[in-house]
C-alpha cells in the first residue's frame, strides 16, 4: 500500500451539499487525490462500517464530518472515526453549529414526527405509521436508530480538531485546511479555519454605512429592492455580517443577499444569535416603548433570524422541552 | 416538587449607580426581601448583554431581572434606552425559546428606591415560585 | 457762544442754542407748558408757554419753548401782556378739551373760573398738541398715527380710524399724551398693583431684578422700541454718561475650565396651577415673592402692606405647602417655605395691625433657632390653624364676608370645616427645579433624583459632588434648601473645585471600554451607541476606536458589539460569565 495519508469524508444530518462541496473542488480534486488516499467517502466509495471498524485505531490521518448530529447512529458513527482518525475536522455549518438542521430544536421528536408522517399537506398516511426504534416483524425484530429531540453539533458529542465553517465550506478554505494538513502547518487545536473577524471587515458595502445607522422598520429581503451598493442594515434589512466570521468570500452579498449568518461567531462570541440580537437591539431608533415594541415586532421569527444556522451551539442550544406542546 | 416549598433561583443584574444604590439602601434601611434574587452588579444596565441572561437561564436561574436607572436619569445618559430596547427584543426571542416573559423582568430602581427593590425582589420571587422551575434540560439527549 | 440774559430780574448766563422755556428751567422758573417734551424737537403748539420778551430795545409775546435766547433779552414770565396770552390761550384750549385735567390746573392757577367760549364736547381731553403724533413719527418711526381733518374738525387717528398695521403697539403715544387722552389697555390681563413681577409693561430698558449683580440695567430686545423701528434711543438721549449703546452685540465666551459649580437655583411653583386657589384672578391672593416684595422697604409701596385697593388689610392669610408635600404637583417638602412664611407673619404683626392666619399642615423648623423663631410668633398672636386650604373664595355667605376673601379649610385640631374671612392672602409657594435643568444635566452630564433635582454623588459623604468628575453643585438646584444650608454647600462646592485644581491632575475613569483592533471588523454599530461621542471610526484602518479620555465606561458598546471585539475593564464578558457560573452553583 501506499504512503500516503489516509483521508476519510463522512456525512450526519445534512442536505449533501458539504459533499457537493469537495467535488466543487473541480480540477483541484484531482491533486488531492493524488496527495492523499481516501480511505472512506460513502457517498462516493462502497466502503461499509465493518471495513472501517476493520482498520486501526489513529489509522484515518483526517476525518472530514458534515451534518449534524440527531440520531444515534450518527453518534456511534463519529465515535467510531474519532477512534480510528488522527484528526477530525467539523466541515461545515451543520457539524460547525448545528446549522439548518439546528433549527429542529424549536420543536421535539413528537412534534416533529407528527407533523412529518401526519399533517403536512403531502402526507398521505391513513394507518398513521410512524418510524419506530424497534419493531417484531414476523417474529423477528427490527431496529432504527433512534431519533433524538436534540439535534447536536459534531462537538457536542467528540472532540473535534478543526471547523470548516460555511454552508457550504468555500473552496478555498477547503484547500487551504486540505494543504495545511498536509503541509503540517496547523493552528491550535480547535481554531476555526477562517479569519477571527465579522464579514463587515471584508465586506464592499461597509463604507456605505451612514453615518448614524438606526432601524425605524425591519424589512425582509423579498419586500424591498435592495440597492447593491448600500449596507443591508442601512436598508433596513436583517444582515447578521456583524456578528458573522467572514472567509466565505462575500458570496451571498455579492448576490444581493444579506449574510444570513453561516459562518457563525467569532472566536470571542458565546452566542451568535444573542450577541447580534444585542446589536440590532441598540440600534432601534427611538426610547418609546410602544415603539420599541411595534418596532420589534416588524421581525418575524426573531430567534429563527438570529440563530438560524447555530441553534444547537448557542448557550440555551435549544427550545425547553417542557414549552413544547 | 411543588411551588410551595419551591424556591426559585433570580439572578439579578444591577446598574452600579441607581439600581445596585437602591438595594444597598434596602440594606442599610433593614428592609427585609427575598433572598432568592443573587446581584451581579454592573455599570449600566446599558452593559447587559443579552448572552448574560442566556448564560444565567442556562446556568439554572428560573427568573432573570435586570435593574437600571429610571428613564433621563441613567448615570451615563441613556445607557437604559439602550437596554430597553434589546430588553423588548430579547423578550421575545426567549418567549421562541420557551422561556416565559414572566421570567425575564426589566426594572428602573433609582438609588433612593430601596422599598420598591425590596417589593419588586418579593413579587418577582413570587411570580416565578409560581410559574415553577425553569428544567431547562429537559428531553432526550 | 454764551449770552447774558434776564428773567424776571434775575441776571442768566446760557448757551446761545438755549431756548427762553430751558434757560428759565435753569433759575427754577416755572412756565407753564402742556405740549412741551424735553425729548421731542419744541412744537409751540399748546400756545401756553408764552412770555413777554424785550430784545433790542422792541417788546414782544412769544411762546418761550421754541424760542432761543439772545444777547441782552430781558424775559418776564408773568407780565400783565403775557399772561393775558396765556390766559385767552388756556381759555380756548378749555373751549376745546375741558375735561382735560392738567389743564383744569393750569387754568385754576391762572383764576381761570371758565371759559368764556362755547364748549363743544364736555368730556373731550385732546388739546390737539400733537405730542402722540410726533412720538409716533420722530420717537418711535412706526407713523401710526397722524392729524385728520382740519379746523375745528381735526383730530388724531390712525388711516380710516381703524387699527393700524403699522402701529407697534409700544404705547409711546399714550406715554407722551399730556392729557391722559389716549389710554391702552392692560395686556398682561393680570390686575395686580403690588408685584414687582406683574406691575404692569415694564420699560424695555431696566435693572433686572433689584439684588442684580452688576446693578446695571440692560435693554430687552424684545420690546424695545429701537429694535422693532430703528428709532427713538430716547434712553441713550437722556443719559448723561452715554452709556447705552444700542449697537452692543450679545457675546458668546468660550472658557476652559478645569471645574464647573452649577448653582442653576430653582423656579417658584406657579400657583396658578392649583385653581381653588384663585391665584391669578383674585387680586389679592399673593404668592410667596410677590409679598417678599410688597414688604420691601425698596418695593412698590415702600413696603407697607396693602390691598389692590390701597387699604392696609385687617386680615392676613398664609397657605402652607402651596406645590409641596401634595401628590397633585409635588411630593417633597420645599423646606424653605415654613420658616419664610412665619417671618411673613412675623413682618404682619410687625408692620399691620391685621390678624394674621397661618394655615399649615406640619410646622417644619429644622434649623438652629428656628423653633424659637416660632415660639416668638406663638406669643405675638400668630392664630396656627393646621389643615390644608381647600379653597380661596370671593363668594360670600354671611354679610361679613361680603368684599372679602374666604378661606375654606378644614381645622383638623378641632375637627371641624372653617370658613374664614381675610384681606389678603399669601401663599407660601415651594420650590422646583429651574426651568432648563434637564438641558443643564444633558449638558453636564448628570442626573436628577426622582423629583427631577440633580442627583448628588453621595447623599451623605459627597453632597456637594455629582458623578461627572469635576462639577459641583450648590444650592436649590440640587434640592430645595435655606440660605445657610446653601451657603455651605456652596463653600463645600468652591473648595472641592479649588482642590482639584490645586492637585492639577485629573483621575480617569479606570473603567473603560476597549476595543480589540485584531478583532473588530469595523461594522460601526457601536459608533452611534456611545453619549460621549468616544468612539468614532476610523476609515483608514477599517476599525473604531475608543477615545480613553472621553469613554465613562459604562459598557453600552460592549454589550453590543456583535463580534464581542469590545471589551471592559474589569466587567470582561469571561469575568461576569464566572460571576454568573459561581453565582448558581448548586
Amino acid at each position: 500500500m501506499s504512503e500516503k495519508p489516509k483521508v476519510a469524508f463522512y456525512w450526519c444530518s445534512s442536505c449533501g451539499g458539504c459533499e457537493e462541496s469537495i467535488i466543487d473542488l473541480a480540477e483541484d480534486i484531482l491533486k488531492v487525490v493524488e496527495a492523499v488516499d481516501i480511505v472512506f467517502w460513502p457517498v462516493a466509495i462502497d466502503i461499509k462500517k465493518k471495513d472501517v471498524e476493520a482498520m486501526p485505531d489513529g489509522s484515518i490521518a483526517v476525518t472530514f464530518i458534515n451534518g449534524a448530529i440527531r440520531m444515534s447512529e450518527q453518534a456511534e458513527m463519529v465515535k467510531m472515526l474519532r477512534r480510528k482518525s488522527g484528526l477530525i475536522v467539523a466541515h461545515g455549518s451543520c457539524s460547525h453549529l448545528g446549522g439548518i438542521p439546528g433549527l429542529g430544536n424549536f420543536w421535539n421528536k413528537e412534534t416533529i414526527f407528527n407533523r412529518s408522517y401526519h399533517t403536512t399537506p403531502s402526507t398521505e398516511n391513513p394507518d398513521g405509521t410512524v418510524p419506530l426504534e424497534s419493531v417484531i416483524v414476523e417474529g423477528e425484530e427490527m431496529t432504527l436508530p433512534a431519533f433524538w429531540d436534540t439535534v447536536k453539533t459534531l462537538d457536542q458529542v467528540i472532540d473535534v480538531d478543526y471547523y470548516l465553517p460555511g454552508c457550504a465550506p468555500p473552496r478555498d478554505l477547503i484547500l487551504n485546511a486540505l494543504g495545511a494538513i498536509l503541509e503540517g502547518k496547523l493552528p491550535p487545536k480547535g481554531s476555526v479555519l477562517s479569519p477571527n473577524k465579522s464579514l463587515c471587515d471584508d465586506c464592499d458595502r461597509n463604507e456605505s454605512k451612514p453615518e448614524k445607522l438606526e432601524m425605524l422598520e425591519i424589512k425582509r429581503p423579498w419586500e424591498i429592492l435592495a440597492d447593491p451598493e448600500i449596507c443591508f442594515l442601512a436598508q433596513g434589512i436583517i444582515c447578521m455580517g456583524p456578528a458573522t466570521r467572514t472567509g466565505c468570500g462575500e458570496r451571498c452579498i455579492i448576490a444581493n443577499m444579506p449574510c444570513r449568518g453561516c459562518f457563525g461567531p467569532t472566536d470571542q462570541v458565546y452566542d451568535q444569535g444573542a450577541k447580534f440580537l444585542a446589536a440590532l437591539g441598540s440600534i432601534i431608533e427611538t426610547n418609546d416603548e410602544k415603539e420599541i415594541e411595534k418596532i420589534v415586532d416588524t421581525i418575524v421569527d426573531p430567534a429563527g433570524t438570529f440563530y438560524r444556522f447555530s441553534l444547537p451551539s448557542s448557550i440555551l442550544r435549544r427550545r425547553r422541552m417542557e414549552a413544547i406542546k | 416538587m411543588n411551588n410551595e416549598s419551591f424556591e426559585p433561583k433570580i439572578v439579578g443584574f444591577l446598574c452600579n449607580w441607581c439600581s445596585y444604590t437602591g438595594a444597598d439602601l434596602a440594606g442599610t434601611a433593614r428592609m427585609v426581601y427575598a433572598p432568592n434574587v443573587r446581584i451581579i452588579r454592573v455599570m449600566c444596565s446599558g452593559r447587559v448583554d443579552p448572552q448574560f441572561v442566556l448564560k444565567a437561564f442556562s446556568e439554572g436561574a428560573d427568573g432573570v431581572l435586570i435593574s437600571g436607572c429610571h428613564p433621563g436619569d441613567c448615570h451615563y445618559q441613556e445607557g437604559n434606552y439602550k437596554t430597553l430596547r434589546r430588553y423588548k427584543l430579547l423578550n421575545k426571542v426567549l418567549e421562541q425559546f420557551g422561556i416565559e416573559e414572566d421570567r425575564f423582568r426589566l426594572e428602573w430602581v433609582s438609588a433612593a428606591e430601596g422599598a420598591k427593590f425590596q417589593h419588586i425582589c418579593n413579587e418577582f420571587t413570587d411570580q416565578v415560585r409560581e410559574l415553577g422551575p425553569l428544567n431547562l434540560n429537559g428531553g432526550n439527549q | 457762544m454764551m449770552v447774558n440774559i434776564v428773567i424776571d430780574g434775575k441776571k442768566l448766563e446760557v448757551e446761545e442754542s438755549t431756548t427762553i422755556l430751558q434757560a428759565a428751567q435753569q433759575l427754577d422758573i416755572n412756565i407753564p407748558s402742556l405740549c412741551y417734551h424735553p425729548v421731542l424737537e419744541p412744537y409751540a403748539a399748546c400756545r401756553v408757554c408764552v412770555v413777554e420778551v424785550l430784545v433790542k430795545g422792541k417788546t414782544d409775546v412769544v411762546t418761550s419753548c421754541n424760542n432761543k435766547v439772545q444777547e441782552g433779552m430781558e424775559i418776564q414770565t408773568a407780565s400783565e401782556r403775557a399772561l393775558r396770552a396765556r390766559k385767552l390761550n388756556v381759555e380756548m384750549l378749555m373751549a376745546r378739551a375741558p375735561a382735560a385735567e392738567p389743564l383744569k390746573e393750569i387754568a385754576k392757577d391762572l383764576g381761570i373760573e371758565k371759559t368764556r367760549f362755547e364748549i363743544e364736547d364736555p368730556d373731550e381731553k385732546c388739546i390737539l398738541c400733537g405730542l402722540c403724533v410726533r412720538a409716533c413719527q420722530d420717537v418711535v418711526g412706526a407713523e401710526a398715527i397722524s392729524f385728520v381733518e382740519r379746523g375745528k374738525n381735526r383730530f388724531v387717528s390712525p388711516p380710516y380710524g381703524e387699527p393700524s398695521e403699522a402701529c407697534i403697539g409700544c404705547t409711546a403715544c399714550a406715554y407722551f399724551c399730556p392729557t391722559d387722552c389716549i389710554t391702552y389697555e392692560d395686556i398682561k390681563g393680570r390686575k395686580v398693583i403690588h408685584s414687582e413681577l406683574h406691575l404692569g409693561p415694564e420699560t424695555a430698558i431696566r435693572v433686572p431684578i433689584h439684588q442684580a449683580v452688576p446693578m446695571v440695567p440692560f435693554i430687552d430686545e424684545e420690546t424695545c422700541i429701537h429694535f422693532k423701528t430703528g428709532e427713538c434711543k430716547i434712553c441713550a438721549q437722556v443719559c448723561p454718561k452715554d452709556a447705552v449703546d444700542h449697537d452692543q452685540q450679545d457675546e458668546i465666551l468660550d472658557l476652559e475650565v478645569g471645574s464647573v459649580i452649577l448653582a442653576t437655583g430653582y423656579k417658584q411653583f406657579d400657583a396658578s396651577r392649583i385653581a381653588p386657589y384663585g391665584y391669578g384672578h383674585l387680586d389679592n391672593v399673593l404668592n410667596g415673592l410677590e409679598f417678599e416684595r410688597l414688604v420691601n422697604a425698596s418695593g412698590p409701596t415702600g413696603g407697607k402692606v396693602k390691598c389692590a385697593n390701597g387699604e392696609e388689610p385687617k386680615a392676613v392669610g398664609i397657605v402652607h405647602c402651596v406645590g409641596s408635600r401634595d401628590e397633585n404637583y409635588n411630593e417633597y417638602c420645599s423646606r424653605v417655605c415654613c420658616m419664610y412664611s412665619l417671618k411673613f407673619a412675623h413682618l404682619l404683626n410687625e408692620k399691620t395691625d391685621a390678624v394674621v392666619y397661618d394655615f399649615y399642615i406640619d410646622m417644619r423648623c429644622f434649623g438652629k433657632g428656628y423653633e424659637e423663631f416660632y415660639h416668638r410668633l406663638l406669643e405675638e398672636g400668630t392664630k396656627f390653624i393646621r389643615g390644608r386650604v381647600s379653597e380661596i373664595t370671593e363668594v360670600p355667605l354671611t354679610p361679613e364676608e361680603e368684599g372679602r376673601l374666604i378661606i375654606r379649610v378644614e381645622d383638623t385640631l378641632l375637627g371641624a370645616l372653617r370658613r374664614i374671612p381675610v384681606d389678603m392672602v399669601i401663599l407660601a409657594t415651594g420650590l422646583e427645579p429651574s426651568v432648563d435643568h434637564n438641558k443643564i444635566a444633558k449638558t453636564f452630564n448628570i442626573s436628577c433624583t426622582q423629583d427631577t433635582f440633580f442627583l448628588e454623588r453621595h447623599p451623605k459623604l459627597a453632597p456637594a459632588s455629582t458623578f461627572s468628575d469635576g462639577i459641583f453643585l450648590a444650592g436649590c438646584c440640587q434640592s430645595p434648601k435655606d440660605i445657610p444650608d446653601t451657603v455651605g454647600q456652596a463653600g463645600a462646592a468652591a473648595a472641592e473645585a479649588l482642590a482639584l485644581a490645586d492637585k492639577g491632575t485629573f483621575e480617569l475613569e479606570p473603567i473603560t471600554a476597549v476595543i480589540d483592533e485584531d478583532l473588530c471588523s469595523g461594522c460601526q454599530m457601536c459608533v452611534n451607541l456611545c453619549p460621549f461621542t468616544a468612539i468614532t471610526y476610523n476609515k483608514e484602518k477599517g476599525i473604531s476606536e475608543i477615545n480613553d479620555a472621553l469613554c465613562k465606561g459604562c459598557g453600552t458598546c460592549v454589550a453590543a458589539c456583535p463580534s464581542s471585539a469590545s471589551h471592559q475593564k474589569h466587567y470582561r464578558d469571561e469575568q461576569i460569565f464566572a460571576e454568573i457560573e459561581g453565582m448558581l452553583i448548586e
